[in-house]
């Protein structure tokens, strides 16, 4: 017992600003409303993606990674700054074998839902009420991750 | 105007949209873009249960909240002013294999006939929508990111275990449908 409250006491107090976050709740719609549009949010476009029957998704992710990687390599070169003057870093990923067994089990995952954890946001927000529990099914998996976390192979 | 929206985006537009994200969250706040991040701050923040893991600041990772709040009301707004007013076009190829492996709906953006409230309830349904939810999640959180964090975000920064998580992503999606889906299909 004493042992949680110094846990909780450890933890300093942040208070969470609706108006300082409000403009990543107008990005994520804009992102919201791209899925949709785009039936990236769609089972039959995943499975289209891997039975190789369609371009779409592969020109949606390929697109999608060429902008960026131009944004990231033009903000690096004319060291581009945060709209309040930050330095922009970007932390490199360390690589693990969770990258590959976690991989291929959310791959599993991907082609059974045909949703990564954005389209499932998407999919409830566009009316689809049995994908909550797809949702709610994601958040137990990533808890029973966190809880066994310590001993899988890293 | 509104008319050319209602109809499905073009894949390079969608692409292009989604790619200026890594900018867009990168300058607004120096964030770095990822969803299935947000898994874990919701765990943290109803059910930490005292597991390492899940004991830290969420709050200061309010921002990603509020991003995927923003995902679902974009979802809605899609939806129910800009829906497609023309049925789905499935590639031919496509209709023909999951026809033949037992999907009878083809018109809306999910199979209606395995992604329902009646079909949670049958062994099926429950593989697809429960088993399916729970690797996303677990799976997503062991790689370290999902499509957007790995995919998009770590191959835009030229992240080399990004590359390895997306070929594995991909290699389980393909192993899953060639493999498991037309066997899952029939239960």
């Amino acid at each position: 017992m004493e042992k949680t409250i110094q846990n909780i006491k450890s933890i300093p107090e942040t208070k969470i600003s609706v108006a300082k976050n409000l403009k990543y709740l107008v990005v994520g719609t804009i992102f919201g409303i791209v899925f949709v549009k785009a039936e990236i949010i769609s089972w039959f476009r995943i499975q289209e993606m891997f039975r190789f029957t369609s371009f779409h998704m592969y020109g949606v992710i390929g697109t999608a990674v060429v902008v960026g990687i131009i944004s990231v390599q033009l903000i690096k070169r004319l060291n581009i700054k945060t709209i309040s003057g930050e330095k922009i870093s970007i932390p490199d990923k360390v690589f693990n074998k969770g990258q590959i067994y976690g991989g291929l089990l959310f791959g599993f995952g991907w082609a059974l839902t045909g949703a990564c954890p954005g389209p499932l946001f998407a999919q409830i927000g566009a009316g689809f009420g049995v994908v909550a529990v797809s949702l709610l099914s994601a958040i137990a998996g990533t808890w029973v991750y966190g809880y066994f976390s310590e001993k899988l192979p890293k | 105007m509104l008319e050319l929206i209602r109809h499905p985006w073009h894949w390079s537009v969608a692409g292009f949209l989604i790619g200026l994200t890594v900018p867009a969250l990168l300058i607004l706040g120096n964030k770095t873009f990822g969803i299935s991040s947000n898994l874990r701050h919701i765990c943290a923040m109803c059910v930490p249960a005292n597991i390492p893991f899940f004991k830290y600041d969420w709050k200061k990772e309010a921002w990603n909240l509020f991003f995927i709040a923003g995902v679902v009301l974009g979802g809605f707004i899609a939806n129910h002013f800009l829906s497609n007013p023309d049925a789905m076009v499935i590639a031919e190829k496509t209709k023909e294999q999951l026809a033949s492996e037992g999907i009878t709906q083809f018109s809306n953006l999910l199979p209606t006939d395995l992604f329902s409230f009646e079909s949670l309830f049958s062994l099926r349904g429950f593989i697809f929508i429960v088993v399916g939810g729970f690797l996303v999640g677990f799976g997503t959180r062991w790689a370290g990111g999902c499509t957007s964090g790995h995919a998009i975000m770590g191959l835009s920064n030229l992240q080399l275990p990004s590359l390895v998580a997306t070929i594995c992503f991909m290699v389980g999606g393909i192993l899953m449908t060639w493999l498991g889906i037309p066997f899952l299909l029939s239960l």
